[in-house]
């Protein structure tokens, strides 16, 4: 490393106004953000914030539209992975962006390879590999293929080719986020040694207990706009919590009145005693009874959508049992699942929901023809009698039932998916998101057919990012973070501002996450 | 070491089975254990193994060069055509024909990474231009008498202790030390091997994807021009359908040698060895005589087969074991 020649108090990195839209959308609208010499800076922010737009700008992946990015006071403006190295920005990504297949000295020093009569001198890689991994605590064998080792050790070998590629500006993408807790120790132990040497580090995490034990200051970014940034000795885990979420507390702390917290004495339709799974979502607790709506809240990457998929088989728990109407049950699969009467609309419907090029009328058979099996057809009749009364109940816009799914707007594809699972009467209907990215009025007419359906005695699990929603409809609400399940509220604890206190709530996080 | 065990294992079975055949045909024929069987073994499989040398380099890439038969066949007839039509001397005849053979190869690599096209297809397609491209110049058969090619023939390296290595054994043997330092020596090589583990991550540590795609297809289209040099050393003529099918026994060749068909693992010397082992099947068929030449195909589509699994068996092997602890 070469030692700054700029005094200290000029900011390392300073964006200013930083633009950057893709196809008419804003995903960044003028947000500033300094790093300074020696400090690890959280970078923080729900889904759709603009930390990765933010992240490819400064690394060349994009171009900004607008704003200026300083480096030590001089205007940068990389246009690639190689010129952004150049300019001593180097990225660590989530996924290890090295190659398995190379020896670790190979891949410290792929591209600039120590040289000796035109040819690339390997005692000497050898050597000066080990030397660089050595301030890191490694000493394993670097003519080892990088894939033998562990994703932490991985990780650790591609900071230390950043760093010394001569990197002032280190940024980690969600590095944490496939460790375990002894791994992220020595990750956290890499970084502080880092930050005493001068280096800037962005940090992308979404557990807030890493970003406190580790971070000096925090930026968060709301829907490609800044939210503000913080020391993070001076901003409470609550403020935290409802910057990123965006709630003005003040106003958002109307609670509705949805009567006392009765205690619901009808025996439960599905129970998950001790259900987890490791790396995945620490063991919970959660009881789902008929005609009720059970609230997921949580911040991203909090374990929200781990524990549907579990509960739907998605993916095996490896520890606690189930219990369906008080017998105990197996989940192996979606098929378990949907015998038991499960439903479940996953989160990205452009990937794992709806099949475009089919019909409407195709896309809300799907289910209930995969639970009589195939070689059942259901008769073309029948299938036009309930696509017809789904498109009818649910007011899906199209303009007939055979038209490709694809060509309707994104809140008709949800109520589509959605009338699929109805379509099997299910008792349990998992909902993921249920209004991500669906227009205003789209929006409410879902939240009113989730209240209409657990009327009828249906129950509803539903993971969700919008508080209000959450509190319009749920009369249980379970708060997790960092994977776990933190508090359960009832009845009337329901309230925005007490889903946002559990999910700042400051209870250390002792357990080691497997 | 283990980790340096593991990592050689493929190669190291590769050359135990030569080296278990040739025990096995010296047992059987008292006259096979000799030098002369050796040198012949190398002139024999010259052509070959030069090809093989390029075929290694692009499937470490994560390529695959289908063209390298054709591309032999055409420098034959090429060749032919420049001597004896055209009154050429054989050296600036050469000279043209591996600068043709590796522009030609150049092009597809080029095709290959500005269009993003699967080299496979685009391969097949140099395959057949090629070969028809061969036939556009003759479709017969064009003996090669040049004085030279008689000199050419002759001329060998002789050891005291008996062994004889002909001018196209020494140039297969040069190519493929050269492409050991090639593969671990400079940044050429390092970059093929980053290229065959994944290209995104190559791209993003930097390796100039695009110009180490055009120089490997380059480099195993010279090198298939090289091999139709001595081809048409070895046969004296051009001929547009010879070497059909050697894009194949170079594939089996490098795969026999430890070399994963999907890039980024593998070793020059391997192919080398794997080369060595068909030629080794075939001599054995030589020199019993009665069995139909086809068993040489038997056996090595068995043997390929054979390699095949035990690669398979050993990434499982390797995938299941655990990561090591990160602080030692």
């Amino acid at each position: 490393m070469t030692a700054s020649t700029t005094p200290p108090s000029a900011p390392l990195l300073a964006i200013r106004g930083l633009s950057k839209a893709f196809l008419g959308v804003q995903a960044l609208d003028g947000v500033d953000f300094t790093l300074r010499h020696g400090e690890i800076h959280a970078l923080l922010g729900e889904n759709g914030a603009g930390k990765s737009t933010l992240i490819k700008t400064l690394t060349g992946v994009y171009q900004r539209d607008g704003g200026t990015v300083a480096l030590e006071g001089r205007e940068i403006a990389p246009r690639g992975v190689e010129e952004a190295q150049r300019l001593h920005i180097g990225t660590v990504y989530q996924e290890v962006n090295l190659l398995p297949n190379l020896s670790v000295a190979e891949n410290l020093f792929l591209g600039r390879q120590p040289m000796r009569w035109g040819l690339v001198d390997r005692g000497a890689m050898r050597r000066r590999a080990r030397a660089i991994l050595m301030p890191y605590g490694l000493s394993i064998d670097v003519t080892a293929p990088l894939g033998r080792f562990s994703v932490a050790t991985q990780q650790i070998v591609a900071i230390a080719r950043a760093v010394d590629m001569s990197a002032k500006v280190l940024i980690l993408d969600e590095p944490t986020a496939s460790l375990d807790a002894q791994e992220v120790a020595v990750l956290f132990k890499v970084m502080r040694t880092l930050r005493s040497r001068g280096i800037g580090i962005v940090f992308v995490t979404h557990f807030l207990d890493q970003v406190y034990e580790v971070c000096d200051s925090i930026t968060v970014l709301r829907n490609g706009r800044l939210v503000g940034e913080r020391r993070t000795d001076e901003l409470p885990r609550f403020d935290l919590v409802a910057m990123m979420l965006g709630r003005e507390l003040e106003a958002a702390a109307h609670r509705i009145d949805i009567g006392p917290a009765e205690v619901d004495s009808r025996p439960p339709l599905a129970s998950f005693k001790g259900f987890g799974k490791s790396r995945s979502v620490a063991p919970f607790d959660l009881e789902i009874r008929p005609g009720e709506v059970v609230a997921l809240a949580g911040l991203l990457g909090s374990g929200r959508t781990e524990t549907v998929r579990l509960v739907f088989g998605m993916d095996r728990a490896d520890q606690g049992e189930a219990t369906v109407d008080g017998r105990p049950v197996r989940l192996k699969g979606p098929r378990d699942a949907v015998r038991l009467g499960f439903g479940f609309c996953p989160e990205d419907r452009k990937k794992e929901g709806i099949v475009g090029e089919l019909s409407v009328r195709e896309n809300i058979i799907l289910a209930l023809q995969a639970r009589q099996g195939w070689l059942k057809p259901i008769p073309r009749r029948r299938q036009e009698e309930i696509a017809d009364r789904f498109i009818r109940l649910l007011d899906i816009r199209t303009p007939d039932a055979e038209r490709p799914i694809q060509l309707l707007s994104g809140g008709n594809q949800q109520k589509a998916l959605l009338a699929r699972w109805l379509a099997t009467e299910p008792r349990l209907l998992i909902l993921d998101e249920p209004t991500r990215g669906i227009d205003v009025g789209a929006h409410a007419e879902i939240i009113r057919l989730i209240e209409r359906l657990c009327a009828d005695g249906m129950a509803l699990l539903v993971v969700s990012s919008e508080l209000e929603e959450i509190v319009a409809y749920s009369r249980r609400v379970v708060v997790l973070r960092d994977r776990r399940h933190v508090a359960e509220l009832r009845g009337g604890e329901v309230s925005v501002e007490r889903i946002v206190a559990a999910i700042a709530s400051e209870t250390p996080n002792t357990e080691v996450r497997q | 070491m283990t980790g340096a065990l593991q990592r050689f294992l493929p190669l190291i079975v590769t050359t135990a089975v030569l080296v278990v055949g040739f025990l096995i045909c010296a047992a059987q024929f008292p006259n096979f254990a000799s030098w002369r069987v050796v040198g012949n073994l190398l002139t024999d499989n010259a052509f070959l193994g030069i090809t093989a040398v390029g075929m290694t380099f692009v499937i470490l890439s994560g390529g695959i060069d289908l063209s390298v038969g054709a591309v032999i066949g055409f420098t034959t007839v090429l060749l032919a055509v420049l001597i004896e039509h055209g009154g050429w001397h054989p050296v600036p005849a050469f000279a043209v024909a591996l600068v043709v053979a590796g522009a030609f190869g150049a092009a597809m690599g080029g095709v290959i990474h500005v269009f993003r096209m699967p080299p496979f297809i685009v391969t097949l397609a140099g395959m057949f231009i090629a070969r028809g491209l061969g036939f556009v110049l003759t479709t017969d058969s064009i003996p090669i008498n040049h004085p030279l090619y008689g000199e050419l023939n002759d001329m060998a390296l002789r050891f005291d202790f008996g062994l004889k290595l002909s001018l196209p054994a020494l140039l297969m043997l040069g190519v493929v030390l050269a492409a050991v330092v090639l593969a671990h020596w400079t940044r050429f090589g390092a970059n093929l091997y980053a290229l065959g583990g994944n290209r995104q991550s190559a791209e993003l540590m930097g390796v100039p994807v695009g110009r180490t795609t055009v120089a490997v297809y380059g480099l195993s289209g010279l090198l298939a021009g090289l091999a139709g040099i001595v081809f048409s050393l070895y046969t004296g003529a051009g001929y547009s359908l010879a070497a059909t099918g050697v894009e194949l026994d170079t594939i089996t060749a490098v795969v026999i040698g430890g070399t994963q068909l999907t890039g980024g693992y593998g070793y020059v010397v391997g192919t080398f060895v794997g080369v060595l082992i068909q030629g080794l099947i075939q001599t054995y068929i030589t020199f019993d005589g009665t069995l139909s030449s086809w068993w040489t195909k038997i056996a090595i589509g068995v043997l390929l087969f054979v390699f095949i699994l035990l690669q398979k068996g050993l990434l499982t092997v390797w995938a299941g074991r655990g990561g090591e602890p990160a602080e030692a």
